[in-house]
């Protein structure tokens, strides 16, 4: 092992010292053969072939990519939305394809065509208004056609009044997972906000059951304090303890009075909340995700859906979307089991054994911390049954109310 | 300036006042910088094509605490160095590397000026920068790492350390060094826009500035109004990790030792952060692109044996540029929960920039046209630029859209973006700027022959490592992720990860045959005689050895333009801005 080691460590070294020979061979050798380290005509004719060749190499490189790499980039959209942006997307890339499929060749025919020759001298022109006019417009009109497109889907997408009649879910963010909360039957979300936080309540839902619960262990915990203050005698520790119970009761008053500022309704609304550790939507039916974050910001990102939201501590976003495939259904898609099968073969030739199927997925796509690039929850889109009896299973035990 | 004081080793070389030397001095801090920001990246990029797998280079360069027990790197390495990567190869090697050196260098030289308006602050600029570079590189060997947040520091992830270890000690020493930077970057910012507007020699109109002048002036401008900001949005993040204030902080809740806290701090905004930090970072990219436009500006017009096509439209579109962005930071925010409205706002404003910079494009493909190009590395170098900066700025037509950010809001397409138009065409534009002023600086050439297999090497490389990104991003790939096998969706984006890396690591270790070639030249080079190019602008007629104040006698007096060749009537195919019009002759 150790040998090993100090064997790969002389390579290394040795391959340093060969590279830096190589080098100086090279220069000495061309210092030998006279040269004075000027452009000449030849240098000139291989740079400028060579430029040419790099014109074409960079359009082949383009297509060869397009043609390799091509079927492991997403594909059609599972959403409403998705279809309005994936035709922008195409409008875009197409045209933005043609002006580098335009431009790079003319720059590197140019270089080429253009080389330096002893007897040729460049033509003096050192400006022509006209022709800087004319393709100063042409941007300009295009441009203009891509922003009021691009504002007009943009618009669509975020439109306020989307929110209608959505379906209300949050999806709340902390490192490294993801919890979902469903609005039950009002479909109206409760208030919740980390100074509610308890194991049993971890989106710290306000509701009044919730507020006993945890008022009452505050007001417990102030109360054993002070019968320990009446028997503690160490000065030390009676501060501590002292120190403990001001705490406490600043905490309550906090809690008392974040409650207070609640309405009544917005606690009711609260109670048949559900809450569980998997994403479930239904086909076909338009969803109001709220986000929230309890740590530091974190960006719930559904590719398949053209979804993206950051989840920001303190602030509560929103996205409105509608699924239009069922899980089972992108299972089926050609172009998707072709990416699984990729997949598979890829996880079968580092000797695993798992057999892995589509699934959508949530992933986080804010740097959040050192499991950033773990921290991923499955969606899974039913149809409306599948649905109805998924969430009526999960109210029985995760319903605020229940718990 | 003419009084001579003796000089020793010391106010020479170490705390010299000389533009030239200062300017040196940048050069090669900056390249040190690069080599380390490259290496960072070659480690990095081991770990993506290789996900898991053992790293002695990393344990040998940074000790044990970076990878795991198996040897593997651990996640808060990874993201230790993609953090750092990004700091320094954006401030410190395209801002103070690029800006510090050809700024320096050039600002006296080609207007004709004896030094900077005040040696005495150029000397502090660089200091301050050689400082900031000593602690950046210091927080490697501190308890929790350098800073791990990413190079955009968004709180709250860089405002407690109970969130990420990097945002320890690391941290700290990331806003010190970066508070140093500004201060160097002020400094230097006001220095360069005093010099141009007060110190032009006789003749040297605004108008008849070069082109490196112009991308100079507008880049000090900008960092001299958008540094500040980001200085003020930092200062108010050290309150916020050492004072207990909430600027960013809200309604945050942090695991201790598995017991949940409530923290504080309330009413704060992170997203507050994001609008103060995009104030500088946008502009900053066009600190870190002017300049490179503006060295590729005057090589290409010298290498074609032409004048810069439209010198007026290209002066237009530097401040066109340097104006709007000003007024796009928010696209760097579309789904941060910002306003919609506001958002359209921006999609506006940004995509017009690709009006100015378009014009610039058409420009250089004119200036090639008809010409009689010599292919010095500095050429290709610059060619190369306008290439990338085709390629990087097309797909900022889509970032730029706020509807098709949602889904590639920071993928891997965003990365190819960045590192394709702002990282590529400046370094091409730095690399370029050395080859073509080496002679200016060291009295002696390059190699040739190794400046030629330098340029296709990196050209190849760096189009090898950044443009299979698209893809990455296409499907849909996060950036700043350790390990892509989390996700079977993923899976198969090994073999695009595996093409990248084999780019990156052989991009970085072609670097050395310009270290070889840059040392090595400084001593054993071919003697460089005056003008070189045949160039026009007046750093070529002050003599090749070092002058305290750059020429000997007068300076010279310039009587046009600095793009007159290949001039009919002329038997030269170039005329220096410092000869006299001939009778009837008109200036441009």
């Amino acid at each position: 092992m150790e040998l090993n080691f100090i064997f790969k460590i002389l390579i290394g070294i040795l391959v340093i010292v060969t590279f830096f020979q190589v080098i100086r061979l090279i220069e000495l050798s061309s210092r030998l053969a006279g040269n004075k380290d000027e452009v000449t005509e030849r240098s000139n004719n291989i740079n400028g072939i060579l430029l040419f060749a790099s014109g074409i190499g960079l359009v082949a490189f383009f297509f060869w990519q397009r043609a390799t790499w091509g079927y492991l980039t997403l594909k059609e959209p599972a959403s409403e939305h998705g279809v309005l942006i994936d035709q922008l997307w195409h409008t875009s890339m197409g045209l933005i394809i043609i002006v580098f499929l335009v431009l790079q060749p003319i720059l590197f025919g140019f270089s080429f065509f253009y080389r330096g020759r002893k007897n040729r001298k460049a033509y003096f022109i050192s400006h022509n208004n006209k022709l800087e006019v004319f393709w100063t417009a042409i941007p300009t009109v295009i441009l203009s056609v891509l922003i009021v497109y691009g504002l007009i889907v943009w618009g669509n997408v975020t439109n306020i009044n989307n929110a209608k009649d959505g379906l209300s879910i949050e999806v709340y963010a902390k490192q490294f997972n993801w919890t979902v909360r469903y609005a039950g039957q009002d479909n109206k979300l409760g208030d919740g906000h980390v100074r509610f936080y308890a194991p049993s309540n971890p989106l710290g839902v306000v509701t009044d059951h919730m507020y006993k619960i945890q008022s009452d262990d505050l007001d417990e915990k102030i109360k054993n304090d002070k019968d320990k203050l009446l028997i503690e005698k160490n000065i030390g520790k009676r501060k501590n303890i002292s120190d403990r119970i001001d705490r406490n009761i600043a905490k309550q008053k906090m809690f008392k009075a974040y409650y207070n500022s609640i309405s009544e309704e917005e606690r009711l609304a609260g109670e048949d909340d559900i809450v569980v550790a998997e994403l479930y939507l239904p086909v076909n039916q338009k969803v109001a995700m709220k986000f929230r974050s309890q740590d530091v910001i974190h960006s719930a990102y559904m590719p398949h859906f053209r979804a993206q939201m950051n989840c920001v501590p303190g602030l509560s976003t929103q996205f409105v979307f509608t699924p239009t495939k069922t899980t089972a259904e992108m299972r089926k898609d050609p172009d998707i089991i072709k990416q699984v099968n990729e997949a598979n073969r890829i996880i079968k030739e580092k000797g695993q054994q798992s057999n892995v199927d589509f699934d959508y997925s949530l992933l986080c796509n804010k740097i959040c911390g050192n499991a950033h690039y773990n921290m991923k929850m499955k969606i899974v889109v039913v149809t409306q049954e599948e649905y109805d009896s998924w969430l009526n299973e999960q109210a029985e035990t995760r319903m605020i109310k229940n718990m | 300036m003419g009084h001579h004081h003796k000089e020793n080793f010391f106010s020479k070389y170490i705390f010299s006042m000389d533009h030239k030397m200062i300017s040196k001095q940048f050069l090669i801090t900056g390249m040190f910088m690069g080599v380390i920001a490259m290496v960072l990246s070659a480690l990095f990029r081991m770990q993506l094509a290789n996900p898991g797998s053992k790293n002695p280079i990393l344990e040998f360069l940074l000790g044990s605490n970076y990878v795991t027990e198996a040897g593997a790197m651990t996640p808060d390495a990874y993201l230790a160095l993609v953090t750092i990567h990004g700091t320094i190869m954006v401030f410190f090697v395209l801002t103070g590397g690029l800006s510090g050196t050809f700024a320096n260098l050039l600002i006296p030289l080609q207007l004709g000026a004896r030094d900077m308006a005040s040696g005495f602050l150029n000397m502090l600029s660089y200091w301050f920068f050689f400082l900031s570079c000593i602690i950046m590189i210091s927080s490697f060997f501190v308890t929790g790492g350098p800073a791990s947040a990413g190079w955009t520091i968004y709180p709250p992830l860089s405002a407690m350390e109970l969130a990420i270890d990097g945002s320890g000690l690391g941290m700290d020493l990331w806003l010190i060094s970066m508070t140093l930077f500004i201060v160097s970057s002020l400094l230097g910012g006001l220095n360069y826009i005093v010099t141009i507007l007060n110190l032009r020699t006789k003749g040297m109109s605004m108008t008849r500035m070069p082109l490196t002048m112009w991308a100079i002036f507008v880049t000090a401008i900008l960092g001299v109004l958008s540094f500040p900001v980001l200085l003020s949005a930092s200062l108010l993040l050290v309150f916020d990790r050492t004072m207990g204030t909430s600027f960013y902080l809200s309604d945050i809740m942090l695991a201790d030792n598995g017991i949940m806290q409530v923290l504080a701090h309330d009413g704060g905004s992170p997203v507050l952060f994001q609008h103060l930090f995009w104030f500088l970072g946008h502009p900053e990219v066009y600190i870190v692109l002017l300049p490179a436009l503006g060295i590729t500006s005057e090589i290409i017009a010298t290498n074609s044996r032409k004048p810069i096509f439209g010198y007026r439209a290209m002066v237009g579109s530097i401040f066109a540029i340097g104006f709007l962005s000003f007024i796009v930071w928010g696209h760097h925010m579309f789904i941060t929960g910002m306003n919609p409205f506001l958002g359209s706002v921006f999609v506006f404003t940004t995509l017009l920039i690709a009006i100015p910079s378009a014009i610039k494009v058409f420009n250089y493909i004119a200036t090639l046209w008809r010409g009689n190009l010599q292919f010095t590395p500095a050429m290709l170098f610059s060619i190369a630029l306008v290439s990338t900066f085709i390629t990087g700025g097309l797909t900022g037509l889509i970032l730029g859209d706020s509807a098709l950010d949602i889904n590639v809001h920071d993928t891997y397409f965003v990365v190819a973006h960045f590192h394709i138009v702002m990282g590529l065409s400046a370094i091409f534009g730095m690399l370029a700027g050395v080859y073509h002023w080496y002679p200016r600086m060291y009295g002696r050439l390059m190699n040739l022959k190794l400046g030629y297999v330098h340029f296709w090497g990196t050209f190849i490389c760096a189009y090898g490592t950044f443009f299979p990104m698209h893809f990455l991003g296409m499907a849909g790939l996060p950036r700043r992720y350790y390990d892509n096998t989390a996700y079977p969706m993923f899976e198969s984006l090994i073999s695009i990860n595996e093409v990248v890396s084999f780019f990156a690591i052989t991009g970085a270790i072609i670097q050395v045959i310009f270290f070889f070639n840059f040392f090595y030249s400084m001593f054993r080079g071919t003697k460089a005689p005056l003008n070189p190019w045949k160039s026009n602008t007046l750093e070529w007629t002050a003599p090749v050895e070092h002058l305290h104040g750059n020429w000997p006698g007068e300076i010279p007096t310039v009587h046009r333009w600095a793009y007159d060749y290949s001039k009919p009537g002329k038997k030269e195919d170039f005329v220096p801005q410092n000869v006299p019009l001939s009778k009837g002759e008109k200036d441009h």
